[in-house]
């Protein structure tokens, strides 16, 4: 293989994404980017931020946005800039965290209902069907107003909600590929249950994981925000975007509209890319969807 | 099924805390808060809780409200429920129309950048989130221009007389022409702002179908014999990609009622879902238990009535 420069190599992975190649590489790309960015902005929040964002009086109280302060100050002189970084520290640890879990539990349930069978799936997908019923946000509500305020609270909701999605889907496929005759013929050599689930069965599921996951994000990012927006999410320490959006609503009538829309502006946009990326890896990832 | 989920929002909801503390504030003396547990009926075991909560629920009792009078909760829901349903007819037909719209005009420009905009519009609108849209039209149409009011459902002292609870038909009936001017012009930012949170879903969905359609031989013949491309494409393909986007509107009930939920609280609107927000803050617990239980059910027998309707929208199924 020729050596590749850099330059070379960023010219190609571009050439990859362009509208050309179908507009789906451009939405996964966009998306990969928005994502990137806000990572970005997660990480070096400390480093990034010009201002402490807990920090009252670091300018008047409602100032717009100016070159010493690019968003503006909210009601307490708090700069938004700063809140927006370490918003997104805030958004994407309990998303990424919940993510992590529900689709841990959710494959783990999924694997092993499907797989036993009887009376524990039967059980199983009752409870899960009838969780799935109920729409994500009402559910949020309900087990946020039962656990309280706080990260691990909030992120212990968002995760039971999306559970039975991972669950479900999972099941489906374990059940299909249960009548496969290479699980038969593992069965047959004396491959032990737990073989056949993590060595034969998982990885055939997991290449449905991934579009799944992003799209999941999105929704997590919106119900979040939502439990935020609805006062049942963070305590008031914790800088966070649904609490900003909401605290903009009471100033909406004297024009001071700064506080409000950055905030929400930043939900829309990582939500943007978490759905994009999912959107363009689903039609890439299915072909025959794409070529429509 | 519905028993299940029943006892799921009972138990999320006993367990989510004190709704005494909450009545009552932090320093209330004991004996106090002993004789209102005793009340409410907090003190006996949980599987009798149960028990009675179910068996009420069987005759159609959902409980009072453990605040304010302890009125029943059936009625306080039925108070609240004209609003959201009057919220969602006009948005859900908003979202349908301007939905189907959107799809059918990219389907037929595939792959052309008109079509690519109106995908991207369809992935939009599934990112928004509801709050900040409506205080970007709440800012624009309400504060900077003035033209139209940012919260609640008529003015006060214009409301019309009650008959129906939705606002714009009770005016129509009593002829009261100023309240109903005046209750359009509350639900123009509300519907619009729900109404696109759901449309980009039938965007979507049309998009494929009419893709779909548009290649089968009966387009074809259709076009062969001479009829204007209108009629072919409204009266021919679309009738026929209609199923699944009726399907689609019996599942966009769940994401109705949340979006209505967001919504209500965005523009004050005084439905269930502010309702539901309401009550949850003040851990008004048969409240909320009733209303969740009531919106599941909800929920179930609009998915019921869906199912009868594709019969006669499409004679091959048969149950």
């Amino acid at each position: 293989m020729a050596k590749l420069s850099f330059p070379r190599f960023v010219a190609s992975t571009l050439r990859k994404f362009s509208p050309r190649n179908g507009v789906e590489y451009t939405f996964a790309f966009t998306g990969f980017i928005i994502i990137a960015v806000f990572i970005f902005m997660a990480l070096f929040a400390s480093i990034i931020a010009p201002y402490d964002p807990n920090k009252i009086g670091v300018g008047e109280l409602y100032e717009s946005p100016n070159f010493k302060f690019l968003m503006g100050t909210d009601g307490f002189g708090r700069d938004i800039l700063s809140r927006i970084f370490y918003g997104s520290r805030t958004v994407l640890l309990i998303t990424l965290l919940s993510m992590a879990l529900s689709s841990l539990c959710g494959v783990l349930l999924g694997l092993l209902s499907g797989y036993v069978g009887g009376k524990f799936d039967t059980v199983l997908s009752l409870v899960m069907d009838s969780l799935y019923a109920l729409p994500g946000l009402i559910l949020a509500i309900a087990l946020a107003v039962m656990l309280g305020q706080g990260i691990i609270p909030v992120t212990v909701s968002l995760t039971v909600v999306y559970i039975p999605i991972y669950f479900r889907m999972i099941r489906g496929e374990v059940l299909s590929l249960k009548e496969n005759l290479f699980i038969e013929a593992a069965r047959a050599i004396g491959a032990k249950d737990k073989t056949i689930i993590f060595k034969y069965i998982f990885p055939n599921v997991i290449p449905s994981l991934p579009i799944v996951l992003s799209l999941n994000a999105a929704d997590a990012v919106l119900t979040l925000a939502a439990l935020s927006f609805l006062g049942l999410g963070l305590p008031a320490d914790i800088p966070d975007w649904g609490v900003d959006l909401r605290m903009g609503y009471g100033e909406l009538t004297s024009k001071i509209w700064w506080t409000g829309t950055f905030p929400g502006l930043m939900i829309v946009l990582l939500t943007l890319g978490f759905s994009l990326f999912g959107e363009g890896l689903t039609e890439i990832l299915n072909p025959r969807l794409a070529r429509r | 099924m519905l028993l299940i989920l029943l006892s799921v929002v009972f138990l999320i909801m006993r367990v989510a805390g004190d709704p005494v503390s909450a009545i009552l504030g932090g320093h209330a003396p004991p004996g106090e808060i002993e004789r209102l547990r005793e009340q409410l009926g907090l003190n006996k075991p949980l599987y009798v809780q149960y028990l009675d909560y179910v068996i009420g629920l069987l005759h159609l009792d959902f409980g009072r409200s453990m605040i304010w009078g302890e009125r029943p909760v059936l009625e306080e829901i039925f108070e609240h429920f004209p609003a959201t349903l009057e919220l969602s007819v006009y948005a859900f037909t908003f979202s349908v129309l301007f939905g189907i719209f959107t799809g059918v005009f990219s389907a037929k420009r595939q792959n052309k950048p008109a079509d690519h905009l109106t995908r991207l519009y369809g992935i939009i609108t599934y990112s928004i989130f509801i709050p900040w849209l409506g205080l970007i039209l709440q800012l624009i149409f309400g504060v900077y221009l003035g033209w139209l009011p940012i919260g609640a459902r008529a003015d006060p002292l214009m409301a019309p007389q009650t008959l129906t609870g939705l606002y714009t038909i009770d005016s129509i009936i009593t002829l009261n022409i100023p309240s109903l001017i005046n209750s359009i012009k509350h639900l123009i930012l509300p519907t619009i702002t729900l109404g696109i949170y759901l449309s980009g879903i039938f965007t979507r969905l049309t998009r494929t179908h009419m893709i779909e359609v548009m290649q089968k031989d009966f387009i074809r013949a259709a076009r062969a014999r001479g009829l204007p491309e209108r009629t072919v494409v409204y009266k021919h393909a679309l009738k026929n990609a209609f199923i699944p986007i009726l399907t689609m509107m019996g599942l966009q009930f769940a994401m109705l009622l949340v979006g209505a939920v967001l919504t209500e609280t965005t523009f004050s609107w005084p439905g269930m879902g502010y309702f539901l927000y309401e009550r949850i803050s003040l851990r008004d617990f048969t409240t909320v238990q009733g209303t969740i239980v009531f919106l599941a059910v909800l929920i179930v027998l609009v998915s019921l009535v869906v199912d009868i309707i594709y019969v006669y929208i499409d004679p091959r199924i048969r149950y």
